[in-house]
Formats: structure tokens, C-alpha cells, sequence
């Protein structure tokens, strides 16, 4: 699924060329499949704290090749920085400054992760180190080379390092399901959630539903949880049945028609599950539409119809779920909900787009709050993904976008929905009101 | 009560759903595309397309992905030669297990119907413990023929042995021969279609034009309000992107549908005035229907609800070419026999669908039953068959208001009135009995009988 220019630069007579002229070199990624193995070896834990030992054992759980130092290899395929003990900005070089001569070592889809903890507004000077690891790791997410990434985790004081959400994350993250994911950092902020007996298959045992699943992005997301061992609900419009019942007859899961905008949508799906004897573990909400048009042509239609899909009809079907008095909901729920990174730095012609979008980040940091023990809500905001709508886009402006990222290539449906997957799994349970990127870091927004 | 029997045989019969059947045959759900005009969302796409997105999707609702069912009985009355096989071919594109089986039957707009009974009876028997009744038809993509002549010229062709021969059978074609042979909708014995049948018959009994237009707008708002009501929601997936039916109009008014000119008996000397215009009479379409049928043994296992039992079938047909009956009323005669035959009779029976080939064949079906003289002289009692109450006729609309592409019909509405009967039951904690008749070409009608107990 490589783009024409990503095709070209791997042919015989555009790679001398892409290499002359300094062209964009658009790196291959990893994906899951292709590297199945969760730490790509060998593993470089840095930093002297009692939570960087934890981290070694951990990884050596999991059978990596761990080493505390780099003197005894000459190449390196993921590196570990434990931060969690900084206390001033003076701090920060003892521990990363030997990465700096290693970064030429670095194996191609090589994973950097950082663990650190999240300023808190009570010392001024412990504060701006923590706060300045997130700009370290955001520069180093440009400087890696080879479809490698960057990213880091942020994890609340008196969260320890081997709580569920961290473990997890740093697994997600070290692997390549998140190829695409660079850049960014994913707090945990408390010590929920629970490992799975089977990491392949995090989520068996639990249903999930999810909305907009007959194609594209939404599709994806539905053959991933299914790989990871969910028993899937999908629910899109009557007009898209059809391939609807393709992708549940593939995956062996319940179909659901239904126009999400609807005023008896939560209605008609609490009616749905409870007839079926159905209790939901993991709600995506995936439903969405553009209607792209520069803010100074907008239309109430045009408007209104994003507003609907995007954000409300979501806020609606929670609440519907959340407030049913019948058992249609877990006790331990996971919501997913689209974002964009749209949503995040805006984007021209996008007004009632990002409007959507952005409400999407701030509705899952509220209803992660409202949520507390019963679950959590975190959101994934997709950059340029190539799907059906992306290559709608004029292929001037799509190029562009495509390349504007640290990994100078747009991602796969398959990128946002392994980062859903991880979301979604029981060990995400410290993970609440998060939105994480999946755009290879793009270059604008946060 | 109904009072002289239609025939000798029936009297004698025992119910066949009850005493005489070794067990049920029950109705699970049904899954159709949403019907579209002829010429409308599914141009272009063939039978098979649409039979075989029909089932996937109710392989897809019932879970039933790998499983090898009984039979599948399907068909199509406009079908193309080469599909000869075409409910096979259909159950070998779905994820069924591919060996399940598959047969084909035609009869006209019954067809549905009839395949709804083939299984249901083979369920009966014991022969099998599940299967699927469907049906299809395109009217956009109806078979077209070559002439006669070219056909013979062509076989003739294919057997010549030697050059001469072939130029000799070439040199006999004449331009005339190439003008392919559109389909007709028209009965072969009276060269009329069938609007031009039923115009007569409208005639004949003196039906208004302001009450097939009632009928018409009633139709459509039953329809609209079972969307609304999220009626259609698991009988209907989504082709195509066409998300309901094409032909659906919530917003159709009398006033609407009185400015349409007559379309059937205009330059009928039998006609005094034509009344039947596009907006009364069902418009060609194309979709596909499907419906699982069970044991009720196979539907406690696997975990399903049977929505209703189907209890009984008759067929009819008159004589519209040397008799004096309309085409389209074999029904008022097949209703009657099977009523009688459980000792039934209109007020008996909850719901009533009939389906609207042209709201006048609805209306002139009721009007025979509620007449003295066709009471008597046509079904042999004392006198009027009875009278159907209206607020129990068609309630979630019919073939006006979703269109009627021929063989998927039958599965539309019992699928539907199964649902419906299932909900009635449930809510009044009493059986519910329902009744189905469709009328088709030929002179014939296929009538069937549902019971639900709500459980």
C-alpha cells in the first residue's frame, strides 16, 4: 500500500536519484507482521534509579537482549531511558548524553522510549526537567533515521514502573504494532488495569463494538480487534450493510445497521445488546464524515452534518451506555474515540472538522474523569493515514501532507488501529484521558 | 365463521400444522436488500450480485458463517439462460459451507412464497432441519433474446462442417434478424399486460380512483413509519449505498398522487374511466429477499427465537383467458380454502397482508369478499366471504410503497410479518395469527398462513 513517490524511490532508477538530489527517502516500517517479536534486541536500558532495574528485569521477561550500556555492542535495535528520579535540568545529561554517540548504531525501525514523570506545579526546578524531556524526545522522534521512532511515557508520582499502564505502554511502543506512532508522549496516570495472560491476544474474552466498521479506518480497526481476540459488534449505516456484513461474515462478528445520529440511536443499541445477551468491554467510536469547505463558503448543511457525526452523535451514545440501567456495560469499559490531528493544529478548509475533532480530545479527557473506576477514555487522532478519503485529496496537497512527518510517508488504517488496540486492552487501564497521535509525528500541532 | 367448505377435500383434512405434522416449521428473521427502482441504484448489477449480497447478509445477521445448511431454495422470474443455477451459484459466493444445497423455482410473483414452502415443508417432513427461502429479480437487467430466426441461423452455424456450409448459412441472415427481442410484460395467452388486465377488473368492480390512491399513500406512510420505528432494522441490509427502499416517499400526499394521469386502460373499450396511475400501481424494481426457516429444535439450539410457525399454504389459479375472472384474483379464492381448512375465517386472523400489485387488486380482492353475489356464485356459500378489517391490512406497507422486484417479494413480507406477529404476540400474551397473499401472473395466487406465540 506505498504510495507512487514511495514506489519510485525503491525502483533502480529512483534511488540513485532520491539520493543525489536529497529528496524525501521515505523508510520502510515494520510493521507487526513483519516483526513479530515485542523488543527489537538489543536493548539498551539507560538510567542508575530502582525503577530503571525494574525495567531491565521486565524486559528481560520478555526475552529480550537487555544490556545497561552501550560499549558492548555495536548496534542497537531499542533504547529504554529511565528518567523517573530527575529532580533539576542538570540531571538530564548524565543519563541520555551517551545515546547522543549511539544514535549512528541504531538498527533500521529501532524504538526509543522514554519514562519519566509529569511536572506537577510543586518545584520549580524538578518541574522544568520533566517538562523538558517531552522536548527532548520530540527532537530526537526527527532525528531518527530508518523508520525508527521516538516517544516516551509520562508516568504519574506514586505510579510505579511496573504498574499495568506502564508495562503495557512501554510494550506497545517498544513493538512494531506502533510503527507510525513517533513523537509522542502517553501518560499513565494511575495503577489500573490488568497484564494479559496472552499478549497476542490481550483482548479475549471481551466485546467490543465499533462504529463506522464497514470500511476503511473503521475496518481495520475491526480485523485488528478481532486478531487480538475480541468479539466485535459492528455498527455503521443501512446504506453501507452490505459491506458491513462483508467484514462481519470475515470476522464472525454480530452486524448492526444503524444511523448513529439518530435520536434513538443509544436506544435502539441498548435494545440490540440486551436481546442478545451482549455486555460491552471496549467501545470505539469511529464514526465520522468530512464535509471539507473553507470556513468562508461553510454551510449550515455542511456544518451541522460533521458536528452530528463527529462529536455528538458520541456524547450521546456514551451517555446512553453509561446511564442505561440495563448491564449492556462492563465494569472495567474502554472507550476509543477518532480524533485527528486536524483537531489538534487545525487545517485550512477543515473549520468544521477540527471543531469535531478537537471536541473528541477534550469529551475523552472529561468522561475518563467521569468514567473513574468503571473504565477509561482515551482518544487517537490519525495524521495523514491513506485511505478512501485521503486520496480524495487534490495530489499536490495530498503529496504534501504525505510527506510533512518525520517518517515522510503517510500511515496505514492499520497504524491507528493497533494503537486503538492497545487503547483498548485491559493493561491500558492507568491510561485515561490521553489523545495519542498516530501521524509519524506530523510537523505541525503538539 | 365461513359456512360451505371451497372444496371437498379440505373438509376432510386435519390441520397439518398441528395433528397431521410431525413438528414446526418456524420462521428466525429475514434479511432483503432495500428494493430500488428499475433503472435506479442497482443498474448495472446482475441477479447473482444481489441474491448472493441477500444471503451474505443474513449469514452475517445469524451468524451462520461456515455452517451447512439443508437447503437453499431460491429463484428469479426475470432470469437470464445462463443462470441456470442460480441460487447454487449464489450459496457458493456467501460464506455458507459449500455443500450446502440449492434448487431453483419459478412462479411468477409467488415465487418467494413458494420457496418459503418448499423449505417449510421439507422442515415438516424431516428432510431437513434448516434452510433458506429467497428470491431475486432485476427488472434493469432483464434477459433480452434474438429473434427466432437468428437463433436457428446461429445453431445452424455452430453445426456447419465446411466453409461453403457456413457462408451459405451467413449469406441467409437479413438485418431484420439482429433487432434483439425486448422483454414484455405481457401475458403470452392475451397479448395485454398485466396493468391492462387489472384495469378491467378495476372497472368491473367499480373501484375509485380516490380509493386506490388512499391505498397508495397509506402504503407509504406504513413504510415510513416502520423505518421510523426501526421495523426494517434487521430485515433490511443496506446495497449499493442505498440505505431504504427507492421508491419509498414519506412525504406522498393525495394531492400528489391525484395529479398523476392514468397509465393502465387508457384506450380500453372495457375501461369507462382509467383510474390506475404510476403513483396506485407498483413500479418495476430490483432487489433480492432471504429468510431462515428451522426446526424448532434447530432453533433452540443454536440459539435463536423463532418468530413464527408457518402453518399452512394454498394455491389457486383462474380462468382468465375463456372464464370471466380477473387475472390477478386467484387469491380471493385461495384465501377461502385455506381459512376453511382451519376453520378460520377473516376476523379470525390478526394481520393481513396483501400484496399490492396495484392497490386496485388489494381493493377489488376485498370488494369480491364482501360481495353477496360473489359470495354465492363464485365460492358457493350463502353469501358474502366476510370483510377485512382495514386497520389489520398491510400495516407496515407493501409493494406500493417498497416496490416489487417479482421472486423477492414473498420473502419480504413474511420475514416482516413474522417480526410483526412475533412483537403482537409478546405484547397481548396471545397467539397471533397472520395471513399472506400474492397474486401472479397466469392467473394464479399463492396464499399462506402464520401463527405466533409470542415466546
Amino acid at each position: 500500500m506505498t504510495d507512487a513517490y514511495t514506489r519510485f524511490t525503491r525502483s533502480p532508477l529512483g534511488r540513485p536519484l532520491v539520493k543525489r538530489t536529497g529528496l524525501p527517502n521515505p523508510p520502510r516500517l515494520p510493521r507487526h507482521a513483519d516483526r513479530p517479536q515485542p523488543v527489537l534486541g538489543p536493548v539498551v536500558v539507560l538510567g542508575a534509579s530502582p525503577g530503571a532495574d525494574e525495567v531491565a528485569a521486565l524486559l528481560l521477561d520478555w526475552g529480550a537482549d537487555v544490556r545497561r550500556r552501550f560499549e558492548e555492542t555495536s548496534t542497537v535495535g531499542s533504547v529504554v531511558v529511565v528518567l523517573d528520579d530527575l529532580a533539576k535540568p542538570a540531571d538530564l545529561g548524565t543519563t541520555v548524553l551517551p545515546l547522543a554517540g549511539a544514535m549512528r548504531s541504531l538498527l533500521p525501525g529501532s524504538r526509543v522510549v522514554t519514562i519519566s514523570r509529569p511536572p506537577t506545579g510543586e518545584d520549580l526546578a524538578r518541574d522544568a526537567v520533566r517538562g523538558g524531556v517531552e522536548g527532548f524526545v520530540r527532537t530526537l522522534g526527527h532525528e531518527m533515521r530508518k523508520g525508527g521512532t521516538a516517544n516516551g511515557i509520562q508516568v504519574a508520582d506514586g505510579v510505579p514502573l511496573t504498574a499495568p499502564g506502564v508495562v503495557s505502554t512501554l510494550r506497545f511502543l517498544l513493538s512494531a504494532r506502533s510503527a507510525f506512532v513517533d513523537g509522542q508522549i502517553v501518560g499513565v496516570a494511575r495503577q489500573d488495569g490488568a497484564l494479559p495472560e496472552d499478549w497476542e491476544r490481550p483482548l479475549a474474552g471481551r466485546t467490543a463494538l465499533v462504529t463506522g466498521a464497514a470500511r476503511g479506518i473503521g475496518a481495520a480497526i475491526s480485523r485488528t480487534l478481532a486478531g487480538l481476540g475480541a468479539e466485535l459488534v459492528l455498527l455503521d449505516v443501512p446504506a453501507s450493510g452490505s459491506e458491513l456484513s462483508g467484514v462481519a461474515n470475515e470476522l464472525r462478528a454480530t452486524p448492526l445497521q444503524l444511523d448513529v445520529t439518530s435520536a434513538q440511536a443509544g436506544d435502539r443499541v441498548i435494545a440490540f445488546l440486551r436481546e442478545r445477551g451482549i455486555v460491552l468491554d471496549v467501545l470505539v467510536l469511529n464514526a465520522g464524515i468530512t464535509r471539507d469547505k473553507m470556513f468562508a463558503n461553510m454551510t449550515a448543511d455542511r456544518w451541522d452534518a460533521v458536528i452530528a457525526v463527529n462529536i455528538s452523535s458520541q456524547i450521546a451514545l456514551a451517555e446512553a451506555l453509561l446511564s442505561s440501567d440495563e448491564p449492556v456495560v462492563g465494569s472495567d469499559l474502554r472507550v476509543v474515540s477518532l480524533a485527528s490531528t486536524s483537531g489538534i493544529a487545525g487545517n485550512r478548509g477543515q473549520a468544521n472538522y477540527a471543531t469535531s475533532k478537537a471536541g473528541v480530545m477534550a469529551f475523552v479527557d472529561a468522561l475518563a474523569r467521569r468514567l473513574g473506576e468503571r473504565g477509561t477514555a482515551n482518544a487517537v487522532a490519525p495524521g495523514f493515514i491513506e485511505t478512501d478519503m485521503t486520496a480524495k485529496i487534490p495530489p499536490l496537497q495530498r503529496e504534501i501532507a504525505r510527506r510533512a512527518n518525520s517518517l515522510q510517508q503517510g500511515g496505514l488504517p492499520l497504524d491507528v488501529a493497533e494503537t486503538i488496540g492497545f487503547l483498548a486492552s485491559p493493561g491500558a487501564g492507568g491510561v485515561r484521558g490521553q489523545t495519542v497521535r498516530v501521524c509519524g509525528q506530523n510537523l505541525v500541532g503538539r | 365463521m365461513t359456512d360451505a367448505p371451497a372444496s371437498p377435500t379440505d373438509s376432510t383434512r386435519t390441520d397439518p400444522g398441528t395433528a397431521g405434522s410431525p413438528r414446526d416449521a418456524v420462521v428466525l428473521g429475514g434479511n432483503r436488500l432495500p428494493f430500488a427502482r428499475s433503472g435506479g441504484a442497482y443498474a448495472g448489477v446482475s441477479e447473482q450480485d444481489m441474491l448472493t449480497a441477500a444471503l451474505d447478509g443474513l449469514v452475517a445477521r445469524f451468524g451462520l458463517q461456515g455452517a451447512q445448511l439443508g437447503e437453499v431454495a431460491g429463484g428469479a422470474v426475470l432470469k437470464l439462460a445462463g443462470d441456470l443455477n442460480l441460487t447454487r451459484e449464489c450459496v457458493l459466493g456467501t460464506p455458507l459451507d459449500a455443500r450446502t444445497p440449492a434448487v431453483d423455482m419459478s412462479k411468477a410473483c409467488a415465487t418467494g412464497l413458494e420457496t418459503v414452502m418448499h423449505v417449510s415443508n421439507r422442515i415438516r417432513l424431516g428432510q431437513i432441519d434448516v434452510g433458506v427461502a429467497c428470491g431475486v429479480d432485476s427488472a434493469s437487467d432483464a434477459p433480452i433474446e434474438v429473434s427466432v430466426r437468428l437463433r436457428r441461423l446461429l445453431h445452424r452455424l455452430s453445426r456447419a462442417r465446411t466453409p461453403m456450409q457456413r457462408a451459405k448459412t451467413l449469406a441467409a441472415l437479413r438485418p431484420g434478424d439482429l433487432a434483439p427481442l425486448p422483454p414484455r410484460n405481457a401475458e403470452p395467452r392475451t397479448g395485454m399486460s398485466m396493468g391492462e388486465h387489472q384495469a378491467i377488473t378495476t372497472s368491473q368492480w367499480g373501484i375509485t380512483r380516490e380509493a386506490q390512491d388512499e391505498l397508495a399513500l397509506a402504503s407509504h406512510r406504513n413504510l415510513a413509519a416502520a423505518y421510523q420505528a426501526g421495523l426494517l432494522d434487521d430485515l433490511v441490509t443496506g446495497y449499493r449505498g442505498l440505505g431504504r427502499d427507492e421508491n419509498l416517499r414519506p412525504d406522498s400526499s393525495m394531492e400528489k398522487l391525484a395529479k398523476l394521469k392514468p397509465v393502465f386502460g387508457t384506450s380500453n373499450p372495457a375501461v369507462a374511466e382509467p383510474t390506475m396511475t404510476a403513483g396506485n400501481s407498483t413500479p418495476l424494481s430490483d432487489g433480492a429477499s432471504s429468510v431462515l426457516v428451522s426446526s424448532r429444535e434447530w432453533a433452540a439450539e443454536h440459539g435463536h427465537t423463532p418468530l413464527a410457525r408457518i402453518v399452512d399454504t394454498r394455491a389457486a389459479a383462474v380462468d382468465y383467458v375463456h372464464g370471466d375472472e380477473g387475472l390477478l384474483m386467484a387469491p380471493a379464492y385461495a384465501v377461502p380454502a385455506l381459512l376453511d381448512a382451519h376453520g378460520l375465517g377473516l376476523d379470525d386472523l390478526d394481520l393481513i397482508e396483501i400484496h399490492e400489485a396495484f392497490a386496485s387488486t388489494v381493493l377489488t380482492t376485498l370488494a369480491a369478499w364482501e360481495s353477496e353475489e360473489f359470495g354465492r356464485e363464485r365460492l358457493g356459500r350463502d353469501g358474502a366471504y366476510g370483510t377485512v378489517d382495514r386497520s389489520r391490512l398491510n400495516i407496515a406497507g407493501s409493494s406500493l410503497a417498497a416496490g416489487h422486484p417479482f421472486a423477492a417479494t414473498g420473502g419480504r413480507i413474511i420475514a416482516t410479518l413474522a417480526k410483526l406477529l412475533h412483537a403482537r404476540a409478546r405484547e397481548k400474551g396471545a397467539v397471533q395469527r397472520g395471513l399472506v397473499s400474492v397474486c401472479a401472473a397466469g392467473g394464479q395466487g399463492t396464499v399462506v398462513l402464520l401463527e405466533s406465540d409470542g415466546e
